[in-house]
């Protein structure tokens, strides 16, 4: 029964720590319309920035400030947030195809950073010596992952709250309004280039968080955890749940890796044992499956975008 | 460095011919496709069936042509895996693009295309198994062209070379002299005038599907010739030919090809000064200084 339990526990922390990744997602892409192809260089740099700033000090390469552990935190959010500064501000004024296509490269280009740079990031082996906060008055058992749940959960409400005042502010609806005719907004004084690059940074620094906190659950992250593979993960939960809609985001992200891991486990399980080399492919298809999928049959999603009319037409 | 410069101005034929067909495609349907690299990858997978096809149907046909390890029945191969791949881009097109097409934005067709880069990439792993195969056992020794500098060089790289560029001259001529290639460019000019002219727009989109395959197929089988093919081919290729069509401007024939040719280059004199494990990142930072100095790229015009 408690192996259920941990089981859960696990599951539901790592799918709540993507529902914050989605989320982020979600605000640029569904809200702002912004297409980010590299959400795992965001979520890497949060990840990252955590451990280098938060873990103890190592010989082999930098990090180990030692900062404690919100600041850390905090700082990898901020780390993240200026890589978006940076890749924002050369394509946000170019047309969509620049921004799919930097922010794909700079997710290539960070695996490839962090897998070759021993002395930055520990290269392949993967960034070690993070302690996970409070771990000596919590242990490492039961207790400590059932409090680490209910910290990612609190910190996956406060974003969503977040998120539902931001979208419902007069400058959500000036990103509705920008992703829907970005002229006519230019027209009423608005300037579309400034607001899309808010609403990037702030979508990223938000994978920031997500990617912090994955490393801390593991208190570990190497290459493996920023393969591309996650970024198509979290776009499947966004589309499944449906872009526009941060219930629909996190309700996505729930059942897509709910999807995700119940198909490994039954591959695993059921398949011969000359497939199983093969799981990984099986599993991509039918990530994209999804994505071709629901594109074709059921574009808005599960749970539709609800459009608010803010003033009614009536003259 | 010379060896370098060299073996640059190899690998961006490759790339050219794969940046052709992608800045057609994104210049007439908008979007930035990142399934186009796996139409390569189905190229050199076709071609690899075809040329174990013809070599055991007819022996001497798996004879190699002169000092390359190319065989006859690869030639043959080839150019059946152009005409193969052209049609899957159709088909791809019909199946997927065109329904995203009509509902939406162009955005959901940039998510449909990574869907569909996941799927064919996947698949061709399924079928073909992960490891990587090559199209001849045979070693053929690279040719010492010079000792100081020094200088290799295969003999089917000078092929590749040779074939892509006549490749791209057959396209030249195609788009400057026929009716064809006025009603191309019009159409990617303005599609709604172009379709006033009597341009059949669906039938256009169809050749250049077609003409984006098969030349993709051609640098698919051209990169498993000097390299290896794996079913990860198209991965490792979708960004430098990105930043071809970057650098070249977006929309631009020509400067796809000038593109590819600077990227191979540039790719390979990177790694003078840079370790090997980084040439994935290099085409990424040639992206990031074209956005930085000329955002339009070389030949490309601005459009929002």
């Amino acid at each position: 029964m408690i192996g259920v339990l941990s089981y859960l526990v696990f599951f539901a922390t790592v799918a709540s720590i993507l529902s914050i990744a989605v989320l982020g997602l979600n605000l640029q892409w569904g809200n702002t319309g912004l297409f980010n192809g590299g959400v795992v260089a965001f979520f890497g740099a949060g990840g990252y920035g955590t451990l280098i700033l938060g873990g103890t000090p190592q010989a082999d390469h930098l990090g180990g400030f030692d900062l404690p552990y919100l600041i850390a935190l905090l700082g990898g959010m901020v780390i993240a947030g200026l890589l978006a500064w940076v890749v924002g501000i050369l394509t946000l004024r170019l047309r969509h195809d620049y921004l799919a296509i930097a922010t794909f490269g700079v997710a290539v280009a960070f695996e490839n950073l962090m897998r070759n740079a021993e002395g930055l990031a520990g290269g392949a082996k993967g960034l070690r010596g993070f302690e996970r906060p409070l771990r000596q008055a919590l242990g490492d058992g039961f207790t400590y992952n059932v409090l680490f749940l209910i910290f990612t959960v609190g910190l996956l409400i406060a974003t969503y709250l977040f998120l539902q005042r931001l979208i419902r502010s007069p400058f959500g609806r000036l990103l509705r309004a920008i992703r829907e005719d970005e002229t006519a907004a230019q027209s009423l004084g608005k300037t579309p280039a400034r607001v899309r690059l808010t609403a990037f940074i702030a979508g990223s620094v938000i994978m920031g968080l997500a990617g912090g906190l994955y490393a801390t659950f593991y208190a570990f992250i190497s290459p493996q955890d920023v393969l591309p593979i996650l970024t198509f993960q979290i776009w499947a939960m966004l589309i499944v749940g449906g872009a526009g809609n941060n219930k629909g985001a996190v309700m996505g992200a729930f059942l897509i890796w709910g999807a995700w891991t119940a198909s490994g486990w039954a591959l695993s399980r059921f398949a011969p044992l000359d497939v199983q080399l093969y799981t990984g492919s099986i599993q991509f298809i039918l990530i994209g499956v999804v994505i071709v999928g629901m594109l074709l049959w059921r574009p808005q999603g599960l749970f539709a975008e609800k459009l608010v009319v803010s003033q009614s037409g009536r003259a | 460095m010379i060896q370098n410069l060299v073996d640059g101005v190899l690998v961006g034929s490759i790339l050219s011919l794969g940046a052709i067909g992608l800045t057609m495609a994104m210049h007439m349907l908008r979007f930035a496709n990142f399934s186009h690299a796996e139409l390569l990858s189905i190229g050199a997978y076709s071609a690899l069936v075809f040329d174990g096809l013809f070599s055991a149907l007819y022996p001497p046909l798996a004879n190699a042509i002169g000092p390359l390890s190319l065989t006859w029945a690869l030639s043959l191969a080839t150019i059946l895996a152009m005409a193969i791949t052209g049609a899957s881009a159709v088909v791809i097109d019909r199946l997927v693009f065109a329904r995203v097409r009509a509902k939406g934005g162009e955005l959901s067709m940039v998510f449909a295309s990574f869907g569909v880069a996941m799927i064919i990439r996947n698949v061709l792993g399924l079928i073909f198994g992960l490891q990587s195969q090559l199209y001849s056992k045979d070693i053929v020794f690279a040719i010492v062209i010079s000792r100081d500098p020094f200088l290799l060089i295969k003999p089917d790289q000078v092929f590749s070379l040779i074939a892509a560029l006549i490749i791209m001259a057959i396209l030249h001529g195609v788009l400057s002299r026929t009716t064809f290639g006025y009603a191309l460019r019009a159409v990617a000019e303005n599609p709604s005038l172009a379709q006033v002219s009597g341009i059949n727009l669906k039938r256009m989109i169809t050749l250049i599907w077609i003409i984006g395959g098969g030349l993709a197929a051609a640098a698919g089988v051209f990169y498993g010739l000097s390299n290896q093919i794996n079913p990860v081919l198209g991965r490792d290729l979708v960004l430098p030919i990105f930043a071809a069509t970057i650098v070249g401007g977006i929309g631009s024939i020509y400067g796809a090809v000038l593109g590819g040719f600077l990227v191979g280059i540039a790719s390979n004199l990177a790694l003078v000064i840079l370790p090997s494990g980084y040439s994935p990142s290099v085409p990424f930072l040639i992206i990031l200084i074209v956005l930085m100095i000329r955002p339009t790229g070389l030949f490309g015009e601005e459009r929002a």
